[in-house]
């Protein structure tokens, strides 16, 4: 098939970059969209341009790397729902589409270059108490701890988050919320998360906010293009969490 | 030059109780005043450097991720073995040690193998400690699951995600030191050269003291200086270009540490893993790999008669042929790696593959899904039938799954002794990157127990050792050994940057890597290792002729990261296939055509290669030399490798 894609370019940081639209010919359904990318790039190097950047790595939808607003959508989750960008398939297009293809935007994300964005503020909210503090060594035997099927599941749940920011891309206040509350509720469904419950939810959303990440009002975009599918129920735990942490 | 393995002496199971009380220890109080530089954030790399850290240690790590909880572990499915005999099935550190020797076709060593099996149970405590959600039973205890190569249950899992559940939790250990500010995290940095010093104080007279990197957002080359040096980088898989793993996975940090004196250890012993989404196009950047678990399930079949082309569901029972339940009834479709890469080539060889170019063989569920119900199916491997029907756009609860093999993971790597050590002192090599624990051919679920195991519970005791029996003076980057490499890496960036041919490095990785696939893949052959070393030189005299580099080095610039890295496997790849041309015999994941047994299996030749392989680096276009270590074996029977 033949598309034309709208495609994100911005030098750096301080360039205010701009949409620019290239041809992609002869592309085959069977390839996954960032292979026709890839496409792209050597056409560009093979001409004496500069490649698009763009994030990828395990190309399995696990790593949480790729981050393309696809038609204004992250990971293309109209075409597809479930799966980050790596794993949509041009079978899901047509001959002749036109397709835009953007960076996550966010505040707290700035854009590196071209579709790449600093997610770094993701790893700081995590470091500021998404864990449980346990050194190497000394842990008691694993079935010490009986812990219910169903908190297992619910916990795993919530642990299946690959942080790669398409709830901050999807959400009009750029809110992290999905993300945050998705590891708060991993570790507070566990009871070995229950000794720091209170302190790591408050430390979490103190470092949220520090960031620059907006509050949620409740539409429910980041849940509808979550490549895990996390539940906004999450949030309402978290929520829950929070204040329980004040009283 | 004799390898010193320093393997403890006593009875096996007592060697690794006894080595950690006569190693030296460093005062709690005079920790701090050791830096570690960690490179690498997957398992190996996140576990050591946070638990450097928990210990005092002032700790650097480097990822060439945006985030450290990216790196390729994370890509692990199926899960991780541990010897907790929870299954009441009769295992035990014996087994897993027995197992595991077995598996790799006796060829690594005895002392490393049991240490891994004894701390296989620590790990899994300690990733329930952090909250790892592992698979649990209805009354709330831990369940288990079965991976190719063993026939007890000792398999933990968490969904189809182990990977990324186990490197969550020591990216979240890591995350916790980096807010207390133990640890200097450098994401986005990768590795381009180690920095080995010259120091009168040391019998070998020589340290390595640190690394030279690039930032790989605006370009800049920068020295780090430090006690010691972990390398946690990874495998080389890539070099066959389509391989399972993630883009960024690349050979450019141990290959240098190689270039800088490390040996490296047995590089022919690469694995191919049998259940992967085949090929579908020349357009394909990498293959996926469907988790071994299927095997518990699934059964392997493909037509009796080569060239049927009949849709699977018109091809009755008594003209399909199951040939890994055929060849191997006690083991079925659980036979480990090596052994079900090969039986699928062969079954394609003679023309019976399915699917488009026939490289393809089923992997059915139908007699599962009649047992069990298409519920229990979809609770146990839900993700991964979603994952294949998105890939290939057919539906595996109504067609059969079409497999074939893809390099998945590398035995081979740097050599080290048993304190994880290479022979250059102070550098230390750990999970992947080493060559230490799976011999020819790694089981399932041992990836992610050895990563952990030298991360968690090897390493921290044994650079301990090392820093309280060694002296050192303090060095910073103004040590012209710094200045030096930083000025040969500014030069060879510039070189790639200006040479300005026709070729994508892309395009020339993927040819290296179909060449490669053919002549030093699944199978080998003297003919076609002397083709490939003769094919070598020509393609990386093309590479530094003709490969096109376009933007700059002084912001990110991925196409200039890859060149890079295509340019250490080009140099690589020759020793790859040396080695394989070396070991006249069958092993593991090494199969040499002409050294088969009459049934088609592997055939060692103890006499002569019952040794590890290291190879020493001798200078640009100078041959490498083979230092040999040789394995003894005290506490297993050699005996030709069975899974009938």
């Amino acid at each position: 098939m033949d598309l034309t894609l709208r495609i994100w370019r911005q030098k750096n940081a301080q360039d205010p970059g701009k949409l620019v639209s290239y041809e992609a010919k002869d592309i085959s359904s069977d390839m996954s969209f960032l292979e026709m990318l890839d496409v792209i790039n050597e056409q560009l190097i093979e001409k004496g341009e500069e490649a698009i950047a763009f994030d990828s790595d395990c190309r399995e939808g696990i790593c949480g790397m790729c981050s393309l607003v696809i038609n204004g959508v992250p990971h293309g989750a109209q075409f597809q729902k479930g799966t980050a960008t790596c794993q949509l398939h041009m079978r899901k297009f047509k001959d002749g589409d036109v397709i835009t293809i953007e960076p996550w935007r966010a505040k707290a994300f700035p854009v590196i270059k071209d579709l790449v964005c600093n997610r770094s503020a993701f790893d700081r909210v995590i470091q500021a108490g998404g864990f449980i503090s346990v050194n190497t060594g000394g842990a008691p035997d694993a079935n010490v701890i009986p812990i219910a099927k169903h908190d297992a599941d619910r916990a795993m749940d919530a642990a299946a988050c690959i942080g790669c920011g398409a709830c901050v891309a999807a959400c009009k206040n750029a809110s992290a919320m999905l993300f945050v509350a998705a590891k708060v509720s991993h570790l507070a469904q566990l009871p070995q998360g229950q000794m720091e419950a209170k302190d790591r939810v408050r430390k979490m959303v103190v470092q949220m906010d520090a960031e620059g990440f907006g509050n949620c009002s409740n539409q429910l975009e980041c849940q509808a293009v979550c490549p895990k599918e996390i539940s906004v129920d999450f949030i309402a735990q978290m929520n829950r969490e929070y204040l329980k942490s004040s009283v | 030059m004799i390898l010193d393995s320093k393997i403890p002496s006593g009875p096996l199971a007592e060697k690794w109780d006894k080595h950690k009380f006569e190693m030296k220890l460093v005062n709690s109080a005079n920790k701090r005043r050791y830096n570690v530089i960690v490179v690498g954030s997957g398992l190996a790399g996140a576990s050591a450097a946070a638990s450097l850290a928990e210990m005092g240690y002032s700790v650097q790590c480097f990822c060439v991720q945006d985030s450290p909880r990216r790196a390729h572990s994370i890509a692990a499915q199926g899960g991780i073995n541990a010897a907790k005999n929870y299954a009441n099935d009769g295992d035990s550190a014996q087994r897993l040690f027995y197992d595991t020797i077995k598996g790799g076709d006796f060829r690594s060593r005895e002392a490393n193998v049991y240490r891994l099996a004894q701390v296989s149970a620590n790990i899994i405590d300690q990733c329930v400690a952090q909250g790892v959600p592992f698979a649990r039973e209805y009354g709330g205890l831990l369940t288990n699951r079965s991976f190719g190569g063993a026939l007890v249950s000792r398999t933990f899992y968490a969904r189809g995600q182990t990977g990324q559940q186990l490197l969550l939790g020591a990216y979240q250990a890591l995350s916790r030191q980096i807010g207390l500010g133990k640890i200097k995290m450098f994401p986005r940095t990768e590795m381009l050269d180690l920095v080995v010093l010259e120091d009168p104080c040391l019998p070998a007279g020589r340290q390595a003291r640190g690394i030279v990197t690039r930032n790989l957002v605006t370009g800049k080359i920068e020295s780090h200086a430090a006690a010691a040096v972990v390398l946690a980088t990874g495998g080389y898989s890539n070099v066959y270009f389509l391989s399972t793993n993630a883009r960024a996975c690349n050979t450019t940090a141990i290959w240098r540490a190689h270039k800088k004196g490390a040996f490296f250890a047995n590089p022919c012993y690469t694995q191919i893993h049998p259940t992967c989404i085949p090929q579908a196009g020349d357009h394909q950047s990498k293959l996926t790999l469907m988790s071994e678990s299927l095997r518990n399930d699934g059964r392997v079949w493909v037509p009796k008669n080569a060239g049927d082309k009949r849709s699977p569901d018109q091809i009755p029972e008594s003209e399909r042929d199951y040939y890994l339940e055929r060849k191997y009834p006690t083991y079925g479709n659980l036979a480990p790696r090596d052994i079900s890469s090969r039986a699928a080539k062969r079954v394609c060889d003679e023309g019976r593959g399915v699917g488009p170019g026939g490289r393809g063989v089923y992997l059915d569920f139908t007699d599962a899904t009649q047992r069990l119900g298409e519920k229990a199916i979809k609770e146990r491997y839900g993700n991964l039938f979603d994952m294949y029907e998105r890939i290939t756009g057919e539906n595996p609860y109504q067609v059969p799954m079409r497999i074939y093999p893809a390099p998945h993971y590398t035995m081979g790597g740097l050599w080290v002794d048993y304190n994880l050590m290479s022979n250059l002192p102070g550098l230390f090599v750990i999970g992947e990157a080493n060559f230490s624990d799976h011999g020819a051919n790694r089981l399932g679920a041992s990836a992610l127990m050895q990563g952990l195991a030298d991360g968690y519970f090897i390493l921290p005791y044994t650079i301990g050792q090392y820093f309280a029996s060694m002296k050192r003076d303090p060095v910073t980057t103004d040590h012209p050994e710094f200045k030096k490499a930083e000025e040969a890496i500014a030069s060879q960036i510039s070189k790639l940057m200006s040479i300005h041919g026709k070729r994508t490095a892309l395009s020339l990785h993927r040819e290296l890597g179909k060449l490669i696939w053919d002549d030093c893949g699944m199978t080998r052959t003297e003919a076609s290792l002397k083709n490939a070393l003769h094919r070598i030189p020509e393609l990386r005299d093309e590479f530094w002729g003709n490969v096109d580099v376009t933007g700059t080095s002084g912001d990110l610039n991925q196409a200039l990261e890859h060149t890079g890295r295509v340019a250490d496997y080009l140099e690589f790849v020759e020793l790859l296939c040396q080695d394989a041309l070396h070991r006249n015999e069958s092993c593991g994941g090494h199969f040499r055509e002409e050294f088969q047994t009459k049934e088609g299996e592997a055939k060692r030749d103890d006499a002569n290669y019952s040794h590890v392989a290291a190879w020493e680096y001798a200078g640009e276009g100078k041959p490498e030399v083979l230092n040999k270590e040789p394995l003894l074996f005290e506490n297993v029977h050699l005996q030709q490798r069975s899974y009938r």
